[in-house]
């Protein structure tokens, strides 16, 4: 069985970021950038299941600019098997993503497709759900853990109200929660291999999917600051300025 | 154009964040002049389409009853939910962003071929809205050009519709098909007696800080004394302190209570993502450097094993 990982790269979730002073977008620029982490769980959880016979091969995708190369490298560090980059500078929103991910799924054929639940940039938590939409696959968001029965895999869910136990026929989309795994780390001589090995490269021009953004920014802008508020130099005086406030 | 809420429920009662919903409809209908629907989709649910004809402000609600829509598995749903959008010419379809409208409304969005706006904070006119990008550190105003607009609502940013007091129609829809690709197999409902996160007017959270799971019994006896949820950091989770569903932040639940005490959390910007709008917000920490203090109303100094029973003691 061949899995199919999506990896975004993104601004390295320990930085606060600013927004450009014409408001109309976050300044990454010169930032650190990382694998988002939800993908490195989407990717360790690939490898898992490679290391332990279920799966055949492991093959990273990125939509992006070229500079997701350098994610790709470190999935291939990390040990996918093959990497594709799909490139484009235009900006891709979640829609645009799920649909040039399930031209390369038709390529592909893979039996299990996993992402991560979130990208920590945007926020949007939609491109899995999407993906799963458009090739018809059944979708297990939000993952904590993972079984083969059959043809079948059973996704346990991290949901508001705890767990939940479903069952998707393969082939399947799945979203990794946090708790999925604990991504190992890439290692310095995996890395300089990498530097090595092939990227697969296609254009947006290739699928032929059109990806014109159906939601346009108007303004970014900080939100409202919180200031650093009184100490409280016992319990006695918390509860008592907590009364006088009225939050007690 | 017409708006229609997706209702949160578990078949026997609608849940609260329907209720937030329900104010961000009311919101949007008013900018683009329009009446809101609300669908009820499961099983055996008639009750909970019985109750939901009560929302003041809700012109009608549609109830889609059968087994195929029993846990609201995607699979079935999302196609459902886009040929209803059709056929009823829906222009606006809101969720809220709990686990079931993010894991539903995105599989229907893309059916519909239109893009999902998630997690909305405001409405600022019919086609433009506001959501926090970057765990919050950047709001984002958006303007959608797609005909059908569909959204997830973050329930923390609307106050609670009234429930009751209104009256509208119930319409029965058609069944849903099973498309044979997903089943449910079991659910874990950890069950409480205290209030949940996402409707507590207070919440008391442990993080790493509180070093086991035992430890958080300190917390749930001033939770208690003060009608308070109980509420935790990723790293009190991942360490297996506590249940995931108790988890606030960037990627676990928003929440903006009147009075939030976080203990033993340092305040790392996915912590603050999810609570840094509560009203009056408490550090208890021994770190007198923890980021948590500048966000919060009130800092304490202190050795939360000293300064939690002297809470609770305090609290009588
Ligand atoms: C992609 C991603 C998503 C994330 N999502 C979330 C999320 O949704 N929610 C979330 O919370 N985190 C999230 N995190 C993790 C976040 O970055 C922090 O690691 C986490 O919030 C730390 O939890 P903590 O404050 O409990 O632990 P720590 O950072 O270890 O802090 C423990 C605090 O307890 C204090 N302490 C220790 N002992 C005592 C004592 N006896 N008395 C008083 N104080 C004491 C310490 O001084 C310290 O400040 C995410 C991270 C990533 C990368
Ligand atoms: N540009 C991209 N390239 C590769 N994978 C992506 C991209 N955008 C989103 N994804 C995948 O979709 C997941 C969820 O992203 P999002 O819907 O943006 O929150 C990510 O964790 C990735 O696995």
């Amino acid at each position: 069985m061949k899995i199919l990982v999506g990896i975004k790269r993104v601004v390295d979730a320990n930085i606060k970021v600013r927004i450009k002073a014409d408001n109309s977008a976050v300044d990454v620029e010169k930032l650190k950038m990382v694998v988002n982490p939800f993908c490195e769980i989407a990717i360790e959880e690939a490898l898992r299941l490679k290391e332990s016979g279920a799966a055949t091969e492991v093959i990273a995708v990125s939509v992006g600019p070229d500079s997701c190369q350098e994610q790709l490298r470190t999935a291939l560090a990390l040990g996918a098997d093959r990497v594709i980059h799909v490139a484009t500078d235009e900006i891709t929103q979640p829609l645009a993503v799920a649909k040039l991910f399930n031209a390369v799924v038709e390529k592909e054929k893979p039996g299990l497709v996993l992402f991560g639940k979130q990208s920590i940039d945007g926020d949007n938590n939609q491109t899995g759900q999407m993906l799963a939409a458009l090739s018809g696959m059944p979708q297990g968001t939000f993952a904590s853990e993972l079984a083969f029965e059959g043809d079948e895999i059973i996704v346990t869910r991290e949901v508001d109200s705890g767990l939940q136990k479903v069952a998707l026929k393969l082939p399947a989309v799945v979203t990794a929660d946090l708790r999925l795994n604990e991504p190992r780390y890439v290692s310095l001589p995996n890395l300089m291999k990498a530097k090595r090995k092939p990227i697969e490269s296609m254009s947006v021009a290739d699928l032929g999917i059109d990806i014109t953004p159906r939601l346009s920014t108007v303004t970014v802008l900080n939100p409202p600051e919180r200031s650093a508020g009184e100490r409280v130099s016992s319990v006695a005086e918390l509860v008592e300025k907590l009364k006088a406030e009225g939050a007690l | 154009m017409s708006i229609l809420v997706i209702a949160e429920h578990n078949n026997e009662e609608i849940q609260s964040a329907t209720a937030n919903t329900v104010t961000a409809a009311k919101q949007l209908a008013e900018k683009a002049g329009c009446e809101i629907s609300l669908l009820v989709a499961g099983h055996n649910c008639s009750a909970v389409a019985e109750s939901a004809s009560a929302i003041p402000g809700v012109s009608q609600v549609l109830l889609a009853d059968c087994p195929a829509l029993d846990k609201q598995l995607p699979e079935n749903f999302a196609p459902y939910l886009a040929e209803l959008v059709k056929s009823k010419s829906i222009t606006y379809v809101m969720a809220p962003s709990t686990t079931h409208g993010k894991n539903v409304l995105p599989r229907a969005a893309a059916l519909l071929d239109v893009a999902q706006i998630s997690d909305i904070t405001e409405i600022v006119d019919a086609e433009t809205f506001v959501r926090p990008i970057y765990a919050g550190n950047a709001l984002q105003t958006l303007k959608s050009s797609d005909s059908v607009k569909t959204m997830t609502v973050r329930t923390a940013a609307f106050d609670p519709a009234e429930l009751t007091g209104g009256g509208c129609s119930v319409e029965t829809l058609d069944a849903a098909a099973d498309a044979g690709i997903s089943r449910f197999i079991s659910e874990e409902v950890v069950q409480s007696d205290r209030p949940e996160l996402s409707t507590a007017r207070i919440i008391v959270s442990g993080g790493r800080g509180m070093q086991s799971g035992d430890n958080f019994s300190m917390l749930e006896k001033v939770a208690d004394k003060l009608g308070a949820a109980v509420g935790a950091s990723r790293a009190a989770v991942d360490a297996g302190y506590v249940p995931n569903d108790m988890q606030v932040g960037q990627t676990g639940k928003i929440v903006a209570p009147d009075l939030y005490i976080a203990v033993g959390i340092s305040g790392a910007i996915q912590h603050l993502a999810g609570m840094k709008d509560s009203k009056v917000i408490v550090a208890i920490n021994k770190d007198e450097d923890a980021p948590i203090f500048n966000v919060a109303d009130f800092g304490l100094v202190a050795d939360l094993f000293d300064a939690v029973p002297e809470l609770e003691a305090e609290l009588g």
